[in-house]
């Protein structure tokens, strides 16, 4: 537990859709998958989850709607709508711009300066 | 359209909150419940696994709320608490509370009552539909008065009416078999309520087709308001018969009950058809072009495309074609149009609504400077509070977004109370008959508008002012302040705030003094010279045409009258007078006739020398009325017979206008209209005929008989109790005739309509002055409490030093007396200019009255006195030991 790294504000709206994208999914669903496609490598509060889906809910990004789990349960089941796959692609670009300038910017060696 | 979806988005999640928090709830429990099942298969037991996946969430509440907030809810939740949390600290302090929401009650009620006048009287002064395109015409010799036959010569000859009605009133005897009374309605043409476009309650209305020559349409039509109150709302009435003067009319219909006439301030009972005029009046005068009085008011709707002042050139060449045919008969004067319903009284009411307008919005500035110094004291005292709550880390526009609220708050409630009070009034004043007897009424009906007016004054009055501390909030630096204390900084001797109430004393002071004036120039005008006795002098109206009396058979029963009266006890034989139509001052109805010198041979309307108010009066009538006879003699009843030479008693003002001097009158002739040479047999002194505020007017006295009328007046001289002899005139009156209706009344009480827009300026004055002290009381109150409360500990510290009780007053209110005598003064001197105004509509208004002086000195320190005890009395009350142990 130890070992897993904190969250950068705003990358957990991006995990969210990401994990969407791949099927619909409540709640609980969201952090297992967040958890699986991370191999468990970030710390997420499992109730810091909710406002960040109601966030995304008001901005059109995602669509409840009640359902049963395959606890045999009732859920609420998130999916993602047309603006959150144009949404996703965009974050997702924009994320990988910045990992790719960060990481490149943290392996400079002093001679290539 | 983003922006409404938003807004509906966010009322609605406020609405469906409940639905949310249990949807909410439901989605954590479900979420808990999944890691439990989680936990349970990795070998906990259930209750165990439900621990753990509780403890593993995290804090639910807070979630929530970020919930909440992520769903943009928390706008109006933000909202309502800042509501609550307002009302709480208006309640820590009641006093500005008090203050604050006095000033603005005030203000907006006597704004709103403003604006409800101006809304009935001049943006919508008739209940008819297409009222905006409705115009009366004034023409003729005196405004708004024309003969019949130049209206239809009117009618037929002009091009920009749809078509044009005419009406006059009726005042009339009606008998529905049960109890004959007098009413008073309208004699109105046949198209009447065809030009009005306007269809009836119940039955139907009168048409030009019902019109066959004269007293050929005995028709009634009853307005909503006589119906309910005579026939209590009958709906059989259609179709019966009553009589009216002695003559069968039937009713025929009922008018639509927001209909109250073509005539502001006048609800007639009954509408009937003009063609009937002889058996109101007991003589055809339909047909005389001379007799201006037959016809009150024209009015019709402009065609479409013909613009006001092309209606008016139009009609003003109809009048120049009549005084070409009739030169006799017709002066033209510049005619106007107007307004339909107010064209007789459009000047006046205009005048007196901007007057009091202007007033109303001189209270509204008093009270924005009073409240604009209520709240920058108390942003001053609460930078404390600010500066603790900006360091405990609350957002400036949080803050900001608190302090408007409040400012809200004061305004709604404000606004609330002064439109609450603003609308009982105008119920008041709507119901309000100032004249028993006389359907005479305001037509003002609160609405809506009234309403959103009334609002919108509050909430931006309120919000200006809630606005004085942001500055303050923006500035304050919350480590300086917190380390500083709540002592503040002496400062500047003249503040901002110091200003603003002198402002408001300045203002309050002049309404004060205008209102003093009025009030004394009312008082006057009750005492002053009318040349005639208004005290122990009766009044009985009579009018022989409501009892069918037809003009041959007036002069024996009016001289039956008068002997009748002298037979009374306690009246002497020269105590009773007659005069035809009305006597001075009465109902404010003096006509003028025209006057020509002696060798005049051209006897057109504009070649007339003068025109004297003319009055037809019996012997004895200048005794009765109690007018002095300066020079020759009083007329005798030879000068009633038809073969005597014509003789008439001139005014001291006709005399020296006509012949230069009094002495010199007697004994020369004028001649009149009609040619006919007239004698000065003698000369009274001046008087008032018209109204109190007239100067000195030219007027003749004619011998009654010679032109009899129905209309009259018996003026009865006696000490006797008013009613007692009251009661006998009536008995004596019966006797000669049992249908007659008969009104007594003293000649005093008869002066109501002349006092009565001295009467309203003076009431309105009054009010708008009692309004101004209070202001004023609230604002140095304020100011007051605020120096006193500021300055607790600095008093504390001369009280323990041993300063006097009178030292430690003059420490505390002397800079509020200071002022309070500086806005004073100020506003004395306004208001004794301002006063000049006044003169216009309150008789002998004058502000140069030591009494007016001495009163609002008086008044002012009063008020002083009044805002500064319950201070003063805290001031004196400061226990120094408690006070500094505090601090």
């Amino acid at each position: 537990m130890t070992d897993q790294a904190q969250l950068l504000p705003g990358t957990l709206d991006l995990l969210i859709l990401r994990a969407v994208s791949l099927g619909p999914l409540h709640g609980y669903g969201i952090l297992l998958r967040i958890g699986q496609i991370s191999g468990n490598a970030l710390l997420i509060e499992q109730g810091a989850l909710y406002p960040g889906l109601f966030r995304l809910v008001r901005q059109g990004l995602l669509k409840p709607s009640w359902g049963t789990s395959e606890n045999n349960r009732r859920a609420k089941f998130y999916e993602l709508t047309a603006a959150g796959h144009t949404r996703l692609r965009e974050e997702t670009d924009s994320w990988n711009r910045l990992a790719t300038a960060i990481g490149s910017a943290l392996a400079a060696q002093p001679e290539e300066v | 359209m983003r922006l409404l979806d938003s807004l509906r988005f966010r009322i609605a999640t406020l609405f469906q909150r409940s639905q949310i928090n249990a949807d909410m709830e439901e989605e954590l429990r479900s979420h808990i419940q999944h890691r439990a099942d989680d936990l349970e298969r990795s070998g906990l037991d259930r209750s165990e696994a439900e621990r753990r996946a509780r403890i593993e969430f995290g804090g639910q509440e807070r979630f929530k709320e970020e919930c909440h907030e992520a769903l943009g809810g928390n706008f109006l939740d933000t909202l309502l608490q800042d509501v609550r949390f307002g009302f709480r600290m208006l309640r820590k302090s009641p006093s500005f509370t008090a203050a604050a929401v006095l000033t603005l009650a005030l203000a907006i009620g006597a704004n709103a009552v403003v604006f409800g006048l101006m809304d009935a009287l001049i943006l919508r002064p008739l209940n008819v539909s297409q009222a905006e395109n409705l115009y009366g015409t004034e023409y003729g010799l005196d405004p708004g008065f024309q003969s019949y036959p130049n209206y239809l010569d009117l009618r037929d000859r002009n091009h920009s009416f749809d078509d044009l009605a005419a009406f006059n009133f009726a005042f009339v005897g009606l008998d529905t078999g049960k109890d004959p009374s007098v009413a008073t309605g309208f004699a109105a043409t046949g198209n009447y309520f065809d030009v009005l476009r306007m269809q009836p309650y119940l039955g139907r209305f009168f048409h030009s087709s019902d019109e066959h020559g004269p007293n050929s349409a005995p028709y009634l039509v009853l307005s909503y308001a006589y119906w309910h109150s005579r026939f209590q709302d009958d709906r059989s009435v259609v179709g019966r018969a009553v009589q009216l003067n002695r003559h069968p009319f039937t009713i025929i219909g009922v008018a639509p009950p927001e209909f109250r006439g073509t005539l502001l301030f006048v609800s007639p009972d009954f509408f009937m058809p003009i063609a009937n005029q002889e058996q109101v009046d007991g003589q055809n005068l339909l047909n005389a072009r001379g007799n201006i009085h037959e016809v009150f008011e024209t009015f019709g709707h402009l065609k479409p495309g013909v613009t006001p002042a092309q209606a008016v050139a139009d009609v003003n060449a109809v009048g120049a074609y009549l005084e070409k045919t009739y030169p006799k008969e017709f002066a033209q004067k510049n005619s106007t149009l107007g307004r339909s319903g107010l064209t007789s009284f459009d000047g006046a009411v205009r005048e007196f609504v901007t007057g009091l307008m202007l007033l109303a919005g001189l209270i509204l500035l008093a009270a924005c400077a009073n409240l604009g110094g209520l709240f920058a004291a108390r942003a001053a005292d609460r930078s404390r509070e600010v500066a603790l709550r900006l360091a405990l880390g609350s957002s400036r526009k949080r803050i900001l977004r608190q302090l408007l609220t409040e400012a809200v708050l004061i305004s709604l409630v404000g606004g609330t109370a002064g439109l609450m009070a603003s609308v009982a009034l105008l119920r008041r004043l709507s119901t309000w008959q100032p004249f028993p007897g006389a359907p005479i009424h305001l037509p003002v009906t609160p609405d809506a508008k009234i309403y959103v007016v009334a609002l919108a004054l509050a909430l931006v009055s309120g919000l200006l002012f809630g606005i004085v501390p942001v500055r303050q909030v923006l500035r304050a630096n919350p480590y300086e302040i917190v380390k500083a204390g709540s002592s503040g900084s002496v400062g500047r001797r003249m503040t901002v705030r110091d200003v603003l109430l002198v402002l408001q004393i300045a203002i309050c002071a002049v309404l004060v003094t205008s209102s003093m004036v009025a009030v004394r120039g009312l008082v006057r005008s009750l005492h002053g010279n009318f040349g005639f006795e208004p005290r122990n002098a009766m009044l009985v109206s009579t009018n022989l045409a409501m009892a069918g009396y037809s003009n041959d058979r007036i002069p024996a029963m009016q001289k039956r009258m008068i002997a009748a009266m002298q037979a009374i006890p306690g009246v002497e034989p020269e105590g009773v007078g007659l005069v035809n139509n009305y006597p001075p001052l009465v109902y404010g109805a003096a006509t003028r006739t025209n006057v020509f010198n002696e060798e005049t041979r051209d006897l057109r309307p504009s070649n007339a020398a003068a025109m004297p108010y003319g009055y037809d009066v019996s012997p004895e009538y200048f005794h009765a009325a109690g007018t002095v006879l300066l020079a020759g003699r009083d007329f005798n009843w030879d000068d009633d017979e038809k073969n005597a030479p014509p003789v008439a008693v001139v005014n001291r003002e006709f005399a020296s206008k006509m012949f230069g001097s009094v002495t010199n009158a007697v004994g020369r002739f004028y001649k009149m209209q009609n040619g006919m040479r007239v004698q000065v047999v003698g000369v009274v002194e001046d008087g008032k005929y018209l109204s109190l505020t007239e100067g000195h007017e030219p007027a003749i006295f004619l011998p009654f008989l010679r032109s009899p009328a129905s209309q009259s007046y018996l003026v009865v001289r006696s000490s006797r109790d008013p009613q007692q002899l009251a009661a006998a005139m009536r008995s004596q009156l019966r006797e000669l005739d049992e249908g007659l209706p008969v009104d007594t009344a003293t000649w005093n009480s008869r002066l109501d309509v002349v006092l009565f827009p001295s009467l309203v300026a003076t009431m309105s004055l009054g009010v708008l002055g009692m309004m101004g002290a209070m202001l004023s009381t609230t604002g140095v109150f304020g100011m007051a409490a605020y120096s006193v409360s500021k300055r607790l500990r600095e008093l504390g510290i001369r009280v323990a030093l041993g300063a006097q009780r009178t030292e430690v007053l003059q420490a505390a209110l002397g800079h509020a007396f200071k002022l309070l005598a500086l806005g004073s003064t100020a506003g004395l001197l306004l208001g004794i200019l301002a006063s000049r105004v006044l003169a216009f509509v309150v008789y002998s208004a004058t502000p140069r009255d030591p009494l007016v002086l001495a009163g609002v000195v008086l008044a002012m320190s009063l008020l002083g006195l009044l805002a500064t005890w319950i201070p003063a009395r805290r001031a004196l009350s400061i226990d120094p030991l408690i006070l500094l142990r505090e601090e």
